[in-house]
C-alpha cells in the first residue's frame, strides 16, 4: 500500500511532464523553470539543513567497540577502528564514505531449530551491502558521465569514464555497465523492501518515493539512448544554455526527455527534504568522525553553562577578618 | 556551530562541484559543433533519410558491417527500394569533408569555439569528427577501417 501510493505519486509526476508539455505547451516550464527551481532549493535546502545539523552539540567521543581502543603498550590497537589520530579518521571516514564499512558489519538474526529447541543464529549477511555499493557507485559515475552535456570541451577524465563505462562494446550506441548495474541495484534495493516481511513493515513512502524516482529517471535515460533517439546535440546546446543561463529550448526533442528532466529536477527539489540527505549526513556521522580519545586530551562539555567559580582563596580575602575574629585558622594573615 | 571551520569548507567544495559547469563554460559560447559540409549533387541521395540517418547511422554501419562480413552481401537495398553498394566509400562519397564554423543553429553566439584538443578523440577536421567531439563519442571505425581522406581519392 505505501508503495502503491509511492508509485501513483511518480507516475502522477510523469503525466504531469508529459500533458504539460504535449498538451499544454509549457515546455519552457519544464525546461527551464523547473530545472533552475529545483537547483537552488536543492543547494540551498542541502546548505540549509548541513549548517543547521552544525549547529547541535558535538557529543562526547564515543569509542566504537568493533576495535579495540588505545590502552596499554602489549594491547594491540586497531588504529582504523578506533583511532587516536586524525589521519585514523580520515582512513575510517573514508571507508566508511567510499565502501559502506559500517554496512559491510551488518548481521542477519534468525532462530533456527537445534537440538534442544530453537536456537538463536547469528550470520553475515552481505548483498544489502553489496547491492548498496553496485547501486551508490554506478549512480555517481552516471552522473559524471552527464558531465558530457554539459561542458564543451568535454575534459578528459569524463571522456575516460564513458570509455571504460561502454568498454565491452556491445550494441550501438555502447550499453553502458553502469546503466545495467544500477537499474539491477535499484530494482534489488526495492524488491528487498517488499519481499522481506520485516524490511516491509517499517518501509515507509519516503522509502519507496525515491527508488520508483531513480528507477523511472534511469528508465527515461535508457530509453532516451538506445530507444527513442533524441538529438543529443540539441540537447547539449540547451545543457550548455542552461548552465551559462542562456537557456534556448530546442526545437523537435520528444517529451521524454522532458520526462526525464523534470523528474530528475524533482527528485533534487526532494532531496533537501528528504532521507536522501545522508550524501551529507554520513560525513557527520558522531560515531565515525571522532578521534576516540577521550581520556587522553580534555573534552569540555559545550552545554556547560559558564558559571562564576569562587575559590578558596577570593573566600577566604572576602571573610579574612570575620574569619579571626571567631577564631578560624586562616591561610594567609 | 561547533567545527564550523571544518563543515563550511567542506560546503564550499560541494557548491563548487555543483557549480562546475557553470563557472567551466563561463564566458565560452554556446555555439554547438560545427556544420559538417555535405557535398551533395543533385541525383546523389542518401542511403536513408536524413533524419533517420541522425538517428541510426551507427547502427545502420553495423548492420551493414554485419551482412558484409558475416552473410557476404555486398548491396544494401534501403526503405524505398533503391540499392547502395555496401561500403564505407558509399558514405565518404558525400560526407567526407571537413566543416565550416557553426553560423546557424537554436543558439548564435558569434565565434566558435571550436574543435577539441584531445588525446581520446580525433582531432581531424574530418566530416564525422565536430559532432562525435561535441557529443563527446569516440567512433570505433577508425581503428580497423583506413582513415578517410583515401575516399577522396
Amino acid at each position: 500500500m505505501k508503495a502503491l501510493y509511492s508509485f501513483l505519486a511518480v507516475i502522477v509526476l510523469i503525466l504531469i511532464a508529459t500533458l504539460g508539455v504535449n498538451v499544454a505547451n509549457m515546455s519552457s516550464v519544464f525546461g527551464i523553470i523547473v530545472p533552475y527551481l529545483a537547483f537552488v532549493v536543492f543547494v540551498g535546502g542541502f546548505v540549509y539543513r548541513v549548517i543547521k545539523w552544525g549547529k547541535s552539540p558535538v557529543p562526547f567521543r564515543i569509542p566504537t567497540t568493533c576495535g579495540q581502543q588505545k590502552s596499554l603498550p602489549w594491547i594491540k590497537q586497531s588504529k582504523i577502528e578506533n583511532p587516536t589520530s586524525a589521519l585514523g579518521v580520515i582512513v575510517r571516514m573514508a571507508l566508511e564514505i567510499l565502501f559502506f564499512r559500517s554496512l559491510f558489519r551488518n548481521t542477519k538474526t534468525e532462530l533456527k531449530e537445534g537440538p534442544y529447541g530453537p536456537q538463536l543464529a547469528y550470520g553475515s549477511a552481505k548483498w544489502l551491502w553489496f547491492g548498496s555499493l553496485v547501486f551508490h557507485w554506478s549512480f555517481l559515475i552516471i552522473v559524471i558521465r552527464h558531465l558530457r552535456l554539459f561542458i564543451e570541451p568535454v575534459p578528459f577524465f569524463v571522456q575516460m569514464l564513458d570509455g571504460l563505462d561502454g568498454m565491452l562494446q556491445i550494441g550501438l550506441p555502447p550499453i553502458y555497465l553502469t546503466d545495467l548495474f544500477f537499474v539491477v541495484a535499484v530494482t534489488f534495493l526495492f524488491l528487498r523492501r517488499i519481499l522481506i516481511p520485516r524490511v516491509k513493515y517499517i518501509s515507509l513512502p519516503a522509502d519507496y518515493f525515491p527508488l520508483f524516482m531513480i528507477f523511472s529517471i534511469a528508465v527515461s535515460g535508457i530509453l532516451m539512448r538506445y530507444f527513442y533517439k533524441v538529438d543529443i546535440i540539441a540537447i547539449k546546446e540547451f545543457a550548455i544554455g542552461l548552465a551559462q543561463f542562456h537557456p534556448v529550448i530546442p526545437q523537435g526533442i520528444g517529451v521524454i526527455f522532458y520526462v526525464h528532466i523534470f523528474l530528475v529536477s524533482v527528485l533534487f527539489a526532494y532531496f533537501p527534504l528528504s532521507k536522501l540527505m545522508h550524501m551529507g549526513g554520513i560525513f557527520l556521522s558522531p560515531t565515525r568522525n571522532m578521534i576516540s580519545n577521550n581520556r587522553m586530551v580534555r573534552h569540555i562539555n559545550p552545554w556547560n553553562p559558564v558559571l562564576e567559580v569562587h575559590t578558596y582563596e577570593h573566600y577566604e580575602d572576602e571573610f579574612r577578618e570575620k574569619m579571626k575574629k571567631v577564631g578560624l585558622p586562616v591561610e594567609k594573615e | 556551530m561547533y567545527k564550523g571551520g571544518k563543515i563550511i569548507a567542506a560546503l564550499i567544495i560541494f557548491v563548487a562541484f555543483l557549480t562546475f559547469p557553470i563557472f567551466y563554460n563561463l564566458g565560452k559560447a554556446n555555439a554547438g559543433p560545427d556544420v559538417p559540409v555535405v557535398q551533395q549533387t543533385a541525383t546523389t541521395q542518401c542511403v536513408e533519410p536524413a533524419e533517420y540517418m541522425r538517428a541510426n547511422h551507427m547502427q545502420l554501419l553495423n548492420k551493414w558491417r554485419d551482412s558484409f562480413v558475416q552473410q557476404g552481401k555486398t548491396e544494401y537495398v534501403n526503405s524505398q527500394g533503391k540499392t547502395f553498394e555496401i561500403s564505407l566509400q558509399s558514405c565518404l562519397q558525400c560526407h567526407s569533408t571537413g566543416t565550416v564554423p557553426n553560423a546557424g543553429g537554436a543558439s548564435i553566439p558569434a565565434s566558435n569555439t571550436g574543435g577539441v584538443s584531445n588525446p581520446a578523440l580525433n582531432t581531424s577536421d574530418q566530416f564525422c569528427v565536430s559532432c562525435h567531439n561535441y557529443a563527446s563519442v569516440k567512433p570505433t571505425c577508425w581503428s580497423c577501417h583506413s582513415g578517410p581522406e583515401g575516399a577522396t581519392k
